[in-house]
């Protein structure tokens, strides 16, 4: 039961936090996922890359962590705990914004939170970065995903499939 | 699977008239809630934001261009996903807390049922050896992927010199002195906020 109100408390902050999206919490949800549910860095990667090949909401795979921990109600729990809180705040706020309207400060608040949001997007990839590349073929498979997906314009989960089946032929030949 | 469409493509080419008094048609709960769950079930590799941009004002003609893209706006303001924020937000004002309730439900189910299945046969075979040399690859591309889209997102950040103090502040903050979450925020909102604030005001309006 404490574990369940812990993990609602940490999904809800997270969910509070995410400003620009999901992947601003990527790092802190890493650090708290390892220091108090000992999930590894490495589970960690491998759950978030199951949830980007997963239509919808990019975040979804919180759910997994969930139900690592807790079980099915675990899983229920982080679920509403990381998409309920943000919703119920832009609900409210939504309703408030129409009756006020746009005001200098509004934009201010925007224009200062959208490279806040990408220096955590930044943080993001570097905790995936840290876990996943770990040697010189994952790292030049990463590279070679990044250029494809920045120059293409081909379907991501494609080329995380192939980049998947790359890394597996060169993981059994002995290369990392 | 489809491409994503392009998001921006066609969200300027707008041709509502300011004043023009919205008659639209109201759908269902039932309708709302089918129709995001479509969106949660085809989006295969992003682009969520599209479609429900060319299901709102274009498919269904539920909200004009200039609602959408305030919507937009708050629902990337605030925290939380931007397509279950535009989802909660375009419920609402088709059909109030419900309409919330039913379209960002549809729009989160079917990728959480996906990744329940994929992700519960990952945990009961986490030590197989097959499993385990796919997702090291698939852990590489989705880092990839991941660094793609930061890039692409933050190219007016990364390419215009006080957002990009702003950004490298942040990081730094965020995963190099290790501070938490909350405090990384409680130290850049403000700074960031003071160098984005309005020009030129005579008496400060308050947000």
């Amino acid at each position: 039961m404490t574990i369940l109100i812990h993990l609602a408390l940490t999904f809800g902050m997270l969910s509070l936090l995410a400003v620009g999206g999901g992947t601003a919490v990527l790092h802190e949800m890493q650090e708290v996922l390892q220091v108090r549910y000992h999930i590894s860095p490495e589970m960690f990667v491998h759950v978030y890359s199951v949830g980007q090949l997963a239509p919808g909401p990019n975040m979804t795979m919180v759910l997994i962590f969930g139900y690592q921990i807790m079980g099915a109600m675990g899983a229920l729990i982080t679920g509403v705990a990381f998409f309920l809180p943000s919703s119920i705040l832009c609900f409210t706020i939504g309703r408030l914004w129409n009756r006020i309207g746009d005001t200098p400060w509004r934009r201010a608040v925007q224009n200062a939170l959208e490279p806040i949001s990408i220096g955590l997007m930044c943080s993001g990839v570097y905790a995936v970065a840290r876990a996943a590349l770990t040697g010189p073929m994952s790292g030049a498979l990463a590279v070679v995903t990044f250029g494809i997906i920045l120059r293409t314009r081909i379907n991501p989960v494609y080329v995380i499939l192939i980049a998947g089946g790359v890394g597996a032929g060169f993981k059994a030949l002995g290369y990392h | 699977m489809k491409q994503p469409p392009a998001t921006q493509a066609s969200a300027s080419n707008d041709t509502q008239t300011a004043g023009e008094a919205p008659s639209r048609p109201i759908p269902s709960l039932w309708e709302l809630f089918i129709e995001f769950f479509i969106i949660g079930a085809v989006s295969f590799g992003g682009g969520i934001i599209a479609y429900e941009k060319i299901l709102l004002t274009e498919k269904k003609h539920w909200l004009t261009d200039d609602e959408f893209m305030a919507s937009l706006a708050i629902s990337q303001t605030m925290p939380g996903l931007n397509s279950v924020n535009l989802a909660v937000l375009s419920g609402d004002r088709l059909r109030g807390v419900w309409g919330a309730v039913f379209a960002s439900i549809g729009l989160i189910l079917p990728g959480a049922a996906f990744v329940l299945v994929v992700g519960l046969a990952y945990l009961a075979g986490s030590d197989h050896k097959m499993a385990n040399l796919l997702l090291a690859g698939v852990g590489a591309g989705a880092t990839g992927l991941l660094a793609a889209i930061t890039a692409k997102i933050g190219v007016r950040q990364f390419t215009n010199i006080k957002p990009l103090m702003i950004l490298i502040a942040t990081f730094v903050l965020m995963s190099l002195v290790n501070l938490s979450l909350p405090y990384v925020l409680l130290i850049m909102a403000p700074i960031a906020i003071f160098l984005y604030r309005p020009k030129s005001q005579k008496s400060e309006v308050k947000p």
